[in-house]
């Protein structure tokens, strides 16, 4: 069977018009969704303009903007994945918290800058692994395991760094220049922000890893019985949420200077309301990366204007709740009109 | 007391019902039967409100009534028991009874009020030692029942709906269930009893009503005097038109599949068969009889005992393994089980290889498309786009869409739950069509099917389940549809 296969496969009639039609109307569908998201984008953008036009569009508020958005953004890479799979992972900004104070605790310190970096990675990697192994081998439901971890996580983190802040000591301030060191008038950290979304997108769309992704949370009876090993998977994604926690890590010691149990409080919510606005369901089998990554800078944005005018933060909450719930309702409305 | 005539029900693609009547009396147990498919089950939901008939009236106590919604059917009186119990395992047996209800005073529920009046109903149904404040949870498939039928006495309904009562139950449980339906309809409670046991009918019913195809066959037979050969013809002379291709053309080859003694505890024991290149081997048998927990255990998407080799190794157990060493599985539930709704034909087909499409993981998508263009062209899945959602697709070219899944990475056998489910007229021919091809290429193929004529049509050799066993193996030339549905029924080996 698997002779004709491969023998005719690239001579297939594969490339003539029906194909060719139909992927650019898929693709227009897709786009259509994000469409919706870059119009938000739009409109934030405008709102900027003319509510501060003297400091708005400059470029060190862009960078900041930008800055600000790679730590979470990373984590949000990390999160999409997890959420397409049928999951869900709070713990992910505890455990960047854990990476960073395990990779600024003064031994690792003393190995210097790299080792630092890999320590912070295979720390949040470790801790993804963890959680992945308890949800798909021990069979915890992901809210309760990941809850556990996040709290157990925190706390190992404090427990490390005696609740002080660890300050990034000079003879390793490679790591801070990823914040400081600009290529293009741009800081590094945005670069590697930029990369792990390049490599989140490619992972999800152009390998089996992705393609099982969408099977393993869109229906995973169906990804079992056709031979797709669905527990190493699930515990595969949440490793890969771990990893990025860790890279996140290495952003935020690099913003800060510092690794401290009390970073990334918080963030997995923001991390799922992007991944949420960007389109992806949380009940699995269906999102992307670019959703995601749109949803996050539209928060960001929010943030951003609320800062330049001067509002309260309190206000800015409450913007950001609407705009969950508006996003949502309008994807379930677009889902109902692609429904035949 | 309930009259429904010429009742119509139309799905996408199939006319589930097609003018059923169906008249019963107070104070009888009317039994319903028919094979799989023949519209029994979706009788029941329009009774429970589930769906709503598109043509035909239901005169209930003289008037019309039309159920909208299940709390509307039991507003009405009707009370349905599934087959799959409908009860909430964490709540208490009192709690389950009443549900929808309850014994409450401005939103407060009164326990001891709801703990006493379900005593009281446990009573009268003969079951006294069913504590109130037990959760349901930890009761016996038995004992469920019991409750399940204590839900539907507090609501006083005139007319309960028994959906296979006796499949979970042990035989002295069985006789339990007589008592309690005796008592009901001595109290002039209607009961719609639905079973694949003619003995059963035998003993406790009044009635028969006989549906093939969606229709009403017979109405009101004698449940006790008529005929079993009778009953029988009347449940399979068709008008369904099967068109198998012809027998023959195909060479046998070496045994592919081994089956030893595989057994799981009470669902299938003792089983053991053989699968040869190129020969179609089918499994007859009812619902509950163990033939798709049969396909699954040698699939090993279910835990059972005994030898599953292929080609004379034995596989390591789990589907990854089987997969690998070349086995494929169509599902029973296309829907819940093989497909991704939400993605391309071509994600659909390629997902049980995709380690054929890529290298280092990287997906070749171009070879992916062509292969998948190819394989839509060989097997006719219209319309001819693989780009196109698998959910706008008809449950035929879905279902050659998951044939098709298996037709990659030189598969040596498989297995087949259901084939032709949900599958109209015409794409049935098709599919029967592709399924000899297959075998006609080498290929072992074990095939589940409740339609007798399908499994008769199809298969070199079938073989007999009743209760989790073996009853009959032979060539399926030597048999027909009368012989083995007298098997299928009445356990004789006849």
């Amino acid at each position: 069977m698997s002779e004709p296969t491969k023998s005719q496969a690239p001579a297939a009639t594969g490339r003539a018009g029906p194909i060719r039609g139909t992927v650019p109307v898929l693709r227009g569908v897709g786009e259509m969704r994000h469409l919706g998201l870059v119009a938000a984008l739009a409109i934030l953008v405008v709102v900027g303009l003319v509510t501060r036009p003297d400091n708005f569009a400059t470029a060190s508020n862009l960078i900041s903007i930008l800055s600000l958005a790679a730590t979470i953004g990373v984590i949000t890479v990390g999160a999409t994945f997890v959420i397409i799979g049928g999951g869900i992972d709070l713990s992910v900004g505890a455990v960047m918290a854990l990476a960073s104070v395990w990779a600024t605790t003064l031994a690792t310190q003393s190995y210097g800058p790299v080792v630092m970096a890999i320590c912070a990675i295979l720390v949040g990697t470790g801790a993804g692994l963890v959680n992945g192994w308890l949800i798909a081998y021990g069979r915890l439901v992901p809210f309760i395991a990941t809850l556990a971890m996040l709290v157990a996580a925190r706390g190992l983190a404090q427990r490390m760094s005696d609740r002080r802040t660890q300050l990034i000591q000079a003879e390793n301030s490679a790591i801070v220049d990823l914040s400081t060191s600009r290529v293009l008038g741009i800081p590094l950290l945005v670069y590697i922000f930029a990369l792990v979304v390049v490599l989140g997108w490619i992972l999800l769309n152009r390998t089996t890893f992705g393609r099982r992704t969408y099977a393993v949370g869109g229906n995973p009876e169906a990804a079992r019985l056709a031979g797709i090993d669905v527990r190493r998977h699930t515990m595969l994604l949440y490793a890969l949420s771990g990893m990025c926690c860790g890279i996140a890590a290495i952003l935020i010691m690099a913003r800060t200077t510092t690794g401290s149990s009390t970073h990334g409080d918080l963030y997995e919510l923001d991390a799922i309301a992007a991944v949420i606005i960007g389109g992806t369901l949380l009940t699995g089998g269906r999102g992307t990366i670019i959703g995601s990554i749109l949803g996050l800078l539209i928060f960001t944005l929010i943030t951003n204007l609320f800062i330049l005018n001067g509002l309260n933060t309190s206000d800015q909450l409450i913007a950001k709740g609407l705009i969950i719930v508006v996003a949502v309702l309008l994807q379930r409305r677009n889902l109902k009109e692609r429904a035949p | 007391m309930l009259v429904m005539q010429g009742i119509v029900k139309q799905f996408p693609g199939v006319r589930a019902l097609d003018g059923v009547d169906l008249d019963v009396r107070a104070g009888e147990v009317h039994c319903l039967l028919g094979q799989n498919g023949a519209g029994k089950s979706t009788l029941i939901k329009v009774l429970a409100g589930a769906h709503q008939p598109d043509e035909g009236t239901i005169l209930f106590e003289g008037k019309e009534v039309r159920p909208t919604s299940p709390i509307d059917a039991i507003r009405l009186g009707f009370a349905t028991i599934y087959q799959e119990l409908d009860l909430v395992d964490g709540l208490s047996v009192a709690e389950n009874i009443f549900l929808g209800h309850e014994h409450a005073r401005f939103g407060f529920t009164n326990r001891a009020a709801a703990n006493r009046a379900a005593s009281e109903v446990l009573a009268r149904l003969g079951h006294p030692e069913i504590r109130p404040s037990t959760e349901v949870g930890r009761l016996s498939p038995a004992a469920k029942q019991v409750v399940s039928m204590a839900r539907a006495l507090s609501r006083e309904a005139r007319l309960i709906i028994m959906d296979e009562p006796s499949a979970a139950l042990a035989h002295d449980e069985v006789a339990n269930l007589f008592r309690i339906i005796r008592e009901l309809t001595a109290q002039g409670v209607a009961v719609v009893y639905i079973s694949h046991r003619l003995e059963e009918i035998r003993e406790i019913g009044d009635r028969v009503t006989v549906l093939k195809d969606g229709r009403t066959v017979a109405v009101g037979l004698a449940a006790r005097d008529t005929p079993t050969s009778r009953i029988v013809s009347l449940m399979t002379g068709r008008n369904v038109e099967y068109v198998f291709p012809p027998r023959g053309g195909r060479e046998l080859g070496d045994e592919v599949l081994r089956v030893e003694n595989l057994s799981a505890r009470g669902v299938f024991s003792d089983v053991s068969f053989s699968v040869r290149a190129g020969e179609i081997v089918g499994l007859a048998g009812l619902v509950g009889s163990g033939r798709s927990e049969i396909l699954e255990a040698v699939y090993g998407a279910r835990p059972a005992s005994g030898r599953v080799l292929l080609s004379g190794k034995q596989v390591r157990r789990g589907v990854v393994g089987t997969v690998r060493h070349g086995m494929g599985l169509a599902p029973e539930e296309r829907k819940a089980q093989a497909l991704l709704l939400d993605q391309s034909v071509t994600a659909n087909i390629t997902l049980g290889t995709l380690p054929e499409f890529s290298k280092f993981g990287w997906l070749d998508r171009k070879r992916e498309r062509a292969e998948a263009r190819r394989l839509s062209e060989a097997l006719d899945i219209r319309p001819p786009d693989p780009e196109r959602p698998i959910r706008t697709l008809s449950g035929g070219n879905q279902q050659k869409a998951v044939l098709a899944r298996w037709l990659l990475g030189g598969r040596r056998l498989l297995l087949l739950d259901e084939p032709t489910r949900g599958v109209d007229v015409g794409a049935r021919a098709e599919l029967y069509a592709v399924i000899h091809d297959l075998a006609k290429q080498g290929i072992g193929v074990l095939l589940v099917s409740s339609e007798v004529p399908e499994v008769l049509g199809l298969a070199d050799r079938v073989l007999v389940l009743r209760e989790g066993r073996v009853i009959h193996e032979g060539d399926a030339a030597g048999l027909d549809e009368h012989r083995v549905l007298d098997m299928i029924m009445n356990g004789k080996a006849a």
